[in-house]
């Protein structure tokens, strides 16, 4: 493998034209990579979803280098009718297009990044890979006191043309003192058997308010990591929704750091999973000031010989008195062959706070079922109303209501 | 009147080191050791095999270090490896023997051995340092059948029962201290329930380390036939040193058909002195196997000494029907460190586990609860409840949870829920309106926080945990 991703970092760097400093960190990030590889489950992190075996056996080879000198196509057929949005479409990890036609164009700033951070203790490997193979990284910067006046959509979509290729992208907002941005992040794949890792960056100035939806429900066999990265200031508030149920694997990562007070932080997540599915949430939630307060949901349904997995941290500093964490997970087993596994994790070093988590797995409840089939719904309905609700007090979280009317039809939850 | 009491508490009272004589083993771990401790026992060549397999095995492990509370390396060549006062060699045939000082120390430690055994009718098999000093109320239970005697002992008079269940629950393959352990344990209690029989009284050891450099390697064997009931009761001190003292000790339950377990401990070892400096390690392998059907481990446990605590006293619940409960105080004061909780495994069908786990933590101490609910395919019904609740005084300590939950059963259910808090001020201040003074006020509302474990334990000991908590949280307020 190391030769493999020697030959096609070379081969993408003479076909880009990156500076000489983006080389030069790119050759540093490519060196980390190398030094850690896949992530596996010796790593703490990666315990329950063992990346570099899942990997070898549904992908074997991968191959590095991804051509993004290619002009793809957009087919405006795909694109959401129901609500007016901005959009960002990224066809195989390139960005073809980004068009913020209901916004004031002055008061958003758009640029690629020269730099970006890369700390070479950080022991995620795979942020290094996605640093040195990642092209171009657009930056959406929101000026002060300005809100979005449509949500924005960011299309994700992978076609044919690739297949067992590693997949990096990068994405980066700074939202400034006062403005605000709704997001859906729509992943719309047509490929087989990538890898795809992606990396949001947010910077919450004082009052800013981000609203994140990530969806994907499209069945495919790619496997997915997707890392949100969240830093807030005084006052902000991030929600960030999950709905994870269409890949083969998918683990998403959100990490919070509330670095002022008064800030919060809210996510709330769902997997739906069936056949052979194997999807992770995990939350780094860390309170780093004081009067900060963190919310996580987290729901699982899953089917057939399918694993979810949920990890759940919530890190109190010593100087992050006042804290006020929750964190609650459930999960429902519908198969013999299904798996639920969960690390609920608090560390707290602060006296003054509020702080506590539950998690509840098992199969539905007998006695739900044989009311409802009391009032005469056949088992199956039964069944599927009792997990319609289940699922429905994650989706009623959302607290844009257009976005969550979109999102309902969406995913089929009334 | 309690200040008093508390002054003279205070300090670590079990803090005397006696001035016997020693018969150690030469320093260092190596074969020729081992060979020496099976020698100087007498040991059957097939436990001296077992020892040596295990050494080699001893010789591939890594230290782990995954855990929370970071300690400075150990030289595992550095400490004796057996320790027993000299007089031992000839081995006393009854109380009248001993050692008269070494009795002194008996009663300083609160447990008399002649006065206990009238008054208390607790069976006790006394283990100082190394060797164990004399086993009362043997007739009593003899003539029940049932054997309680130290290992060494069973080891000459039952060697079936010894050769058929040792490492039956933690193999010599276990993690590095277990394996540790089982090449060099070098004595420890030895329990025999008969089909049947309801153990009459409540059967208590009492450890202590006494000869500074010596690790204490006990090895505790329980076995519960079918039908039968037994409580054992363990109890730890330790005296005061500069240095650190590895405690690795291995107990291992086996509970058959319809047989009950019940081990409680407190745990008091020397935590070390207000700067952190010396303490014992207490890295100990704990875990029971429920074998049979409808059988029943519970384990209880009041931790509020050592420097570092590192233990998950653990139930595999093989059998059908059966179940694992585990009940924890864990008390971390000034520069303690505390990484304990249980695992749970689930393999039977229709098993059921319950952990009630409490941590406080206060001064610049740190408590982790770590645990594992697994439950496997074919354990169907299964069920786990998990309560973990953490108390923080002051804001220099951490309390962190650290759950694992596996659940690949869809007929079972898990439910886990914790939280972390501090004394609420309403409550202490109701406390200290009533006119209790607020050191009393905290000690009554953590006995509060404590009391579901508290309850589980035997009367005996239930009276000096709750003192215990009391002591363990001195200064640690206001």
């Amino acid at each position: 493998m190391e030769q493999k991703l020697k030959t096609d970092f070379d081969k993408f760097i003479s076909m880009s034209n990156f500076s000489n400093q983006e080389i030069k960190l790119k050759k540093e990030a490519l060196d980390n990579f190398l030094k850690n590889g896949f992530p596996s489950r010796k790593l703490e992190n990666w315990k329950f979803s063992d990346i570099k075996q899942i990997i070898k056996k549904n992908i074997g080879e991968l191959k590095f280098y991804n051509d993004y000198n290619i002009k793809y196509e957009i087919n405006d057929e795909i694109f959401i009718k129901e609500i007016e949005h901005n959009k960002i479409v990224i066809i195989n990890g390139k960005v073809e297009r980004l068009s913020f036609e209901y916004e004031e164009s002055d008061k958003i700033n758009l640029t690629t990044l020269e730099n970006f951070n890369q700390n070479p203790n950080d022991d995620n490997s795979l942020l290094s890979l996605n640093n040195s193979f990642s092209n171009k990284i657009h930056n959406i910067l929101v000026k002060k006191n300005y809100s979005f006046k449509k949500p924005l959509i960011i299309y994700q979509i992978t076609n044919e043309k690739v297949s067992n290729t590693n997949i990096n992208f990068q994405l980066k907002f700074d939202l400034e003192e006062n403005s605000s941005i709704k997001i859906i992040n729509l992943s719309d794949d047509n490929s087989e058997k990538n890898f795809i890792n992606n990396l949001f960056n947010f910077n919450l100035g004082k009052n800013a308010i981000l609203k994140n939806y990530k969806i994907d429900k499209k069945s495919n066999t790619n496997i997915k990591y997707d890392y949100s990265s969240i830093t807030q200031k005084e006052n902000s508030i991030s929600e960030t929704f999950i709905f994870s149920s269409g890949s083969d694997y998918k683990k998403n990562e959100v990490s919070c750091n509330l670095d002022g007070q008064y800030s919060s932080a809210f996510i709330n997540g769902i997997h739906l999973l069936s056949k052979n599915k194997h999807h992770e949430i995990k939350t780094n939630t860390n309170h780093l000031y004081e009067n900060t307060k963190s919310y996580q949901l987290i729901k699982s349904v899953i089917d057939d010989s399918s694993k979810s997995v949920y990890q759940g941290k919530i890190y109190v500093d010593s100087k992050a008195q006042k804290t006020d964490g929750y964190q609650l997970s459930k999960a429902v087993l519908l198969n013999e062959q299904a798996e639920f596994n969960a690390k609920p994790e608090l560390e707290i070093y602060a006296d003054d706070v509020k702080c506590s988590h539950g998690s509840a797995s098992g199969s539905l409840d007998e006695d739900s079922i044989f009311y409802l089939m009391s009032r005469g719904l056949d088992k199956k309905t039964a069944k599927e109303l009792l997990i319609n609700g289940f699922l429905l007090d994650v989706v009623e979280k959302i607290t844009d209501e257009e976005i969550k009317k979109l999102l309902k039809n969406m995913i089929g939850l009334n | 009147m309690r200040d008093k009491q508390i002054e003279d508490l205070k300090d670590y009272k079990y803090g005397f080191s006696t001035d016997i004589e020693s018969f150690k083993a030469p320093k260092g771990l190596n074969e020729e050791v081992i060979r020496f401790i099976s020698n100087i026992k007498k040991e059957p060549d097939w436990l001296l095999q077992w020892r040596l397999k295990a050494f080699e095995r001893l010789k591939v492990l890594k230290e782990p270090d995954w855990q929370k509370p970071k300690y400075p390396k150990i030289d595992y060549q550095d400490l004796y490896y057996y320790s027993a006062p000299k007089s031992f060699k000839e081995k006393p045939k009854n109380l009248e023997d001993l050692d008269p000082k070494l009795l002194e120390t008996y009663k300083k430690l609160g447990i008399p051995l002649q006065e206990q055994k009238r008054l208390n009718g607790i069976a006790v098999d006394a283990v100082f340092d190394s060797v164990s000093v004399a086993t009362t109320f043997k007739d009593t239970l003899t003539k029940k059948g049932i054997i309680f005697c130290s290992i060494s002992e069973a080891i000459q008079k039952h060697p079936d029962l010894v050769k058929k269940y040792l490492g039956s629950v933690i193999p010599i393959t276990d993690h590095f201290f277990a394996t540790l352990n089982s090449a060099v344990f070098t004595d420890g209690s030895f329990v025999y329930i008969p089909p049947n029989v309801k153990c009459p009284m409540e059967l208590s050891t009492y450890f202590r380390i006494n000869a500074s450099d010596t690790g204490q390697f006990e090895r505790t064997l329980i076995i519960a036939d079918k039908g039968s009931y037994v409580s054992y009761l363990e109890g730890c001190t330790a005296p005061m040193r500069d240095e650190n003292q590895l405690h690795a000790a291995n107990v291992e339950l086996i509970a058959l058909d319809d047989a009950e377990i019940k081990y409680s401990t407190v745990q008091n070892w020397y935590p070390g002195d207000k700067d952190g400096k010396g303490g014992i390690y207490n890295f100990v392998t704990k875990r029971g196997l429920c074998k049979g059907k409808n059988s029943k481990i519970s384990w209880t446990q009041v931790e509020t000494g050592s420097a570092i605590t590192w233990k998950y006293p653990s139930c595999i619940l093989k059998g059908d029907n059966s179940i694992g409960e585990f009940y924890s105080i864990a008390i971390t004061n000034n520069h303690q460190k505390a990484d304990t909780g249980t695992k749970m495994i689930h393999l039977g069908k229709n098993t059921k586990s319950k952990i009630i786990s409490k941590g406080i933590s206060a001064g610049k101490s740190d408590m982790t609860y770590r645990g594992l609910v697994d439950i496997s395919k074919n354990a169907s019904n299964s069920t786990n409840y998990t309560q973990c609740d953490s108390l923080l005084m002051g804001n220099k300590c951490g309390a962190h949870t650290v759950p694992y939950i596996k659940n690949k059963n869809s007929n079972s259910n898990i439910a886990h829920e914790a939280t972390t808090s501090k004394i609420s001020e309403d409550q202490l201040h109701y406390c200290q309106q009533r006119g209790l003074n607020q050191e009393e006020a905290v000690g009554l509302i953590v006995n509060g926080f404590c009391k579901e474990v508290l309850q589980q334990l035997p009367m005996e000991f239930a009276v000096e945990a709750q003192k215990l908590v009391g002591i363990s949280l001195e200064g640690s307020v206001g």
